[in-house]
């Protein structure tokens, strides 16, 4: 009886702790007519993971981005992604409808350019609610409530709710993208260039805030980036690209400080000294 | 009246715009695009509302045109006139001896009966116009039913003016389904939307779209919790007939500040007024 319920418990536990990759991606290749987009790129992102793709423009980063995220549709490959309700599920296949549901819960996406992800004549706490009503919260109080936090959350002062984003800066109105997008609670958050035409100083205090938030909540993130230093402090992996090839993957420090790839080994001596 | 065919369009355009008709009925709530005619008035005059009261009408019918609840406008005039001379119905001005009731902007007072057909002219049917301006992106919110960024406008409403200041063409769920708009008719009429016992028909002609309510549907204002959907009117009486639950116009009278609430619905003040009220 003992034994039985302890080889029970135990299946149990194991059932529960298993770990699974929470995007699981295998070959996935995208051509623009003869040319290639990206080819043959395989990894998996573990939960709380920050993968940085870095490469030079034309590399192939936002193809890729753009497939992972299902904005573009691969020409090869798989896409698994773990659901909370139905564990992993092939994000190429699936209906449109649940594509959308995915990219307004658990999936988040934060756009270079912030125009592209803020609805220019909605204000800042409409642009953080959406996500919550298009979730199904119908309650305005509760809404506006929660926008305020996350402004704060991002640094910006909460009283400016009511404010439309063109009366914002470019790092608040980046800020503002990144709380509208985390308002739902995503476990995977995809960035292109976040800190892109972005000045230094304002870049610094993204990155000191995108890493707060990253390591509070637990986030996976997929990271393209031409910005080393940006991945240096954002990711756990890193892989570099180059001509729609992965080249070079593996620990961030561990590719930064020993480059094996003559292109990654330029790549980093080319960073600028200050 | 020879120089017509009955109703002033053709069989097979009558024929084209009934099937959008059911279609219509069939998914209540939903945008059917059809062939909009050029008809002899300008759009935003009725263009749509015109072709779909042409294309159900019947000589036996019995025609009422209103425009802003009123029978002795400009547009319902010219509207009356116009099937009057090209399909010989006859009209009326009393809602309830109506079978086919040609609307701009209201909803009649009288409640309307399963006899009736109520036809409205739609300047612009998609909800999402002024947030969205990208039609294939919104056939594709309507598709999937992703309402979010409709809810985002009420948001905005209250966050600007402390509740939702929108006071006409208040955007409505259908049978738990679609987003619709009622076309500008003020909010004060949406709860008439709801279980009515008449069809419900929406012609849009410039932008070539007809949706449709059939009888007895359910019709969701939008709203939230904690602000809910309010039928707001003139906190007043009629001038004319003394009416509070009508729904009020108000006009001026004079360049000092004079002013009256009058009905809207001149045929519902006008029997009241005579029945001594």
């Amino acid at each position: 009886m003992m034994t039985q319920l302890a080889v029970a418990d135990m299946t149990q536990a194991q059932a529960y702790t298993a770990p699974r990759p929470l995007l699981s991606v295998s070959n996935v290749g995208k051509r623009y007519g003869t040319r290639i987009g990206c080819t043959g790129v395989s990894f998996d992102l573990w939960p709380g993971e920050v993968l940085g793709i870095v490469g030079e423009s034309g590399s192939g980063k936002s193809t890729l981005l753009g497939c992972l995220s299902g904005q573009l549709r691969p020409d090869a490959g798989e896409v698994l992604f773990d659901t909370r309700d139905q564990g992993p599920q092939d994000t190429l296949n699936m209906s449109e409808a649940e594509r959308r549901h995915l990219g307004r819960t658990d999936w988040a996406f934060v756009h270079q350019n912030p125009r592209d992800g803020l609805r220019p004549g909605v204000s800042a706490g409409g642009n953080v609610g959406e996500r919550l009503m298009a979730n199904g919260a119908r309650h305005y109080g509760d809404i506006r409530a929660r926008a305020q936090d996350w402004l704060a959350r991002v640094e910006i002062d909460p009283t400016r709710i009511d404010d439309r984003p063109g009366q914002f800066s470019g790092g608040m109105q980046q800020r503002l993208q990144i709380a509208r997008n985390l308002v739902s609670g995503p476990r995977l958050v995809f960035m292109d260039e976040p800190t892109g035409g972005l000045d230094v100083s304002v870049q610094a205090r993204l990155l000191d805030l995108l890493r707060g938030l990253v390591r509070d909540i637990g986030l996976s993130v997929v990271l393209v980036t031409h910005d080393l230093a940006v991945v240096r402090l954002l990711a756990d992996r890193l892989m570099v690209m180059k001509g729609g090839h992965v080249i070079e993957s593996g620990l961030t420090d561990q590719v930064l400080d020993d480059p094996q790839h003559e292109y990654t080994q330029l790549l980093v001596s080319s960073v600028l000294q200050v | 009246m020879s120089e017509y065919n009955f109703a002033y369009l053709d069989e097979d355009t009558k024929r084209m715009i009934r099937r959008a008709i059911l279609k219509g009925i069939a998914v209540p709530g939903y945008q059917v695009p059809f062939a909009s005619r050029e008809m002899p008035m300008p759009y935003g005059w009725g263009t749509g509302g015109v072709q779909v009261t042409a294309a159900t009408l019947i000589p036996e019918d019995v025609l009422k045109v209103i425009d802003q609840g009123a029978d002795d406008t400009t547009n319902a005039v010219s509207i009356r006139k116009f099937f009057q001379r090209t399909a010989g119905v006859a009209v009326t001005e009393r809602t309830t001896d109506a079978t086919i009731i040609q609307t701009r902007h209201r909803i009649p007072e009288m409640p309307l009966t399963e006899n009736q057909i109520l036809v409205y002219q739609v300047p612009i049917p998609e909800p999402m116009r002024f947030l969205e301006p990208r039609e294939t992106e919104t056939r594709r919110i309507h598709a999937l039913a992703d309402y979010g960024l409709m809810q985002v406008r009420l948001y905005e409403d209250i966050a600007r003016h402390g509740e939702i200041a929108t006071s006409y063409a208040y955007p409505v769920e259908v049978a738990g389904r679609y987003v619709m708009d009622p076309s500008p008719i003020p909010k004060f009429d949406n709860p008439k939307l709801d279980d009515c016992p008449a069809i419900q028909l929406f012609g849009a002609g410039r932008e070539q779209r007809i949706y449709a309510l059939p009888p007895h549907t359910r019709v969701h204002s939008l709203d939230f919790d904690d602000y809910p959907f309010v039928a707001s009117k003139a906190e007043h009486a009629c001038a004319i007939c003394g009416s509070e639950a009508s729904y009020l116009d108000e006009v001026i009278t004079d360049d000092s500040g004079g002013r009256m609430f009058v009905c809207s619905d001149t045929d519902y003040c006008a029997q009241r007024a005579e029945g001594g009220a």
